[in-house]
């Protein structure tokens, strides 16, 4: 009875609470919520809805490409395939009686992941709505914005006058589209992790990574001289303090993107686990009973997720425009600043 | 630690993915949507001082016309009163010269009924002395040829002259 309800609730929310019984039947939500925030070879979109990615592997220089299938057998166990296996969620290589090698170097995992297919899709989604904008605009400039055009312009003109023009100055125009895109990537993406059978891509440290290292990289191209003349001889501070203060500030300069990369990761992270564990409940407490109080409060929590999925594409967005504002800002008053 | 190792793949897709979409978006999406927007505020900027503008000048022009107005009153008012006093004078001078005019007419009118009168008069005193020439005459031829009507007559005369 227990096991039916594990597959009932898995095939209508959340896809991965078949495989969380461990060998004895037991539930263990650990595993399942682990295995639901983590990345995957395939994607289960529902129980017995599985699409299979592709595995690319670059090993030692050498292509290799070939579907995550042939990991699974008929009975869905896993099996090693061409000298390799899946091992916790990992490509390794593996000798021929399947036992993974020591030696585990040169080998690097390209795979089409479920997120990476997530991401594929969520870029595509992006394509696609903002040119039909974009061709709006194009074709009838001076018309009032109609449907689609219309709930994306009041977003589009905040982003430029709330987050951009206020933290950034005159020399706002230039940033625009990188505020633009990471803004509506991390606003798609966290609502499509919310989906069922979605892909949790922003709460993955690769993406996160990946978003605050452009803000990075972004921020230190476009440093002005009294940017860099802040870190290195920050102004009113005694010549003796340099050899405190230049590695503080050096580690400044690190320390905000690494805040961009966990805020996002652990804020969506978190929504999920929170989402899960209340559904856990009830298959912890082994009874129905809980699953009223449990739905209750994950719908609950579905709701502050959709607002979390705003926020954090907003705080991103906000902070990043906010330290390409200190990169470009002209010092002329430097001493009122600080 | 699974949870906080991020895995190369992914950083190399999302990196790869990530800057086609920037660039993608960054060219044929943000550039025509921003270029748009802002067309069309300065448009509407445009139009709200142009209409500022027109709403000027229309109290400008109203304001002129204002005074056009004004001026076109104070001229008819000029003109209407030297119409005025022209009509006024024209017909001051009109009654007098007509009645001087009057004056000299009944004074020629008088002259000439006088002068009239005077030869009607003396047209009556002689016809009364030819008449009584004639009358007499006739008398006389009458009573001369009769003796005793000389003398009754002379006798007539003779009385009366004593009464008188």
């Amino acid at each position: 009875m227990k096991r039916l309800f594990v597959l009932l609730f898995s095939f209508l929310t959340l896809t991965a609470f078949a495989e969380a019984a461990s060998e004895d039947g037991k539930f263990e939500p650990g595993a399942m919520i682990t295995h639901h925030i983590a990345d995957d070879y395939t994607w289960h979109f529902a129980d017995g809805v599985v699409a299979y990615l592709p595995v690319i592997l670059v090993d030692n220089g050498e292509f290799q490409v070939f579907s995550s299938s042939n990991f699974y057998n008929e009975a869905h166990e896993l099996v090693p395939y061409n000298g390799y296996a899946l091992d916790h969620g990992h490509i390794v290589k593996v000798d021929a009686s399947g036992e993974p090698l020591a030696d585990q170097a040169g080998l690097y995992d390209f795979s089409i992941t479920k997120n990476v297919a997530s991401l594929f899709v969520s870029v595509a989604l992006m394509l696609v709505i903002f040119f039909v904008i974009a061709g709006r605009y194009k074709n009838n400039a001076k018309v009032a914005p109609r449907g689609i055009q219309s709930f994306f312009e009041p977003i589009i003109i905040f982003i430029r006058d709330e987050i951009a023009k206020a933290n950034i100055g005159p020399k706002y125009e230039r940033y625009m589209p990188y505020l633009l895109t990471v803004f509506f990537f991390i606003w798609f993406n966290n609502l499509l992790g919310l989906m069922p059978g979605g892909a949790n891509l922003t709460g993955n440290i690769a993406v996160t990574l990946v978003l605050a290292g452009l803000t990075l990289l972004i921020t230190l191209f476009s440093g002005n001289k009294n940017y860099w003349k802040h870190i290195v001889a920050t102004p009113g501070v005694p010549a003796w303090l340099a050899p405190i203060m230049i590695p503080v500030e050096l580690i400044g300069i690190l320390t905000k993107p690494f805040s961009l990369m966990v805020r996002l990761f652990a804020n969506i992270t978190a929504g999920h686990i929170i989402i899960l564990s209340l559904f856990s409940l009830i298959f912890i407490f082994e009874s129905l009973s809980v699953a009223p109080l449990s739905v209750a409060f994950s719908i609950f929590m579905m709701f502050l997720e959709l607002f979390v999925a705003l926020l954090q594409a907003y705080i991103f967005t906000l902070l990043s425009a906010m330290y390409f504002g200190g990169a470009v800002e002209e010092h002329d008053h430097a001493d009122e600043h600080h | 630690m699974e949870l906080v190792t991020p895995g190369i793949g992914l950083i190399f897709w999302q990196t790869v993915v990530f800057l086609l979409v920037l660039f993608l978006l960054g060219k044929f999406a943000w550039k025509p949507i921003m270029n748009a927007l802002q067309e069309r505020e300065s448009s509407i900027e445009n139009a709200l001082s142009a209409a500022e503008k027109a709403k000027l000048e229309m109290q400008a022009l109203k304001a002129d016309n204002e005074k056009l107005l004004a001026e076109a009153r104070l001229e008819r008012d000029k003109i209407l009163k030297e119409a005025t006093d022209a009509a006024n004078s024209i017909v001051e001078t009109a009654k007098q010269k007509a009645n001087e005019e009057g004056a000299r007419m009944i004074e020629q009118a008088r002259e000439s009924i006088e002068n009239e009168k005077r030869a009607a008069i003396t047209e009556v005193k002689n016809m009364a002395a030819s008449l009584s020439l004639q009358i007499a005459e006739q008398i006389l031829r009458k009573e001369l040829s009769d003796k005793n009507a000389q003398q009754a007559l002379a006798q007539e005369y003779i009385r009366e002259v004593t009464l008188n």
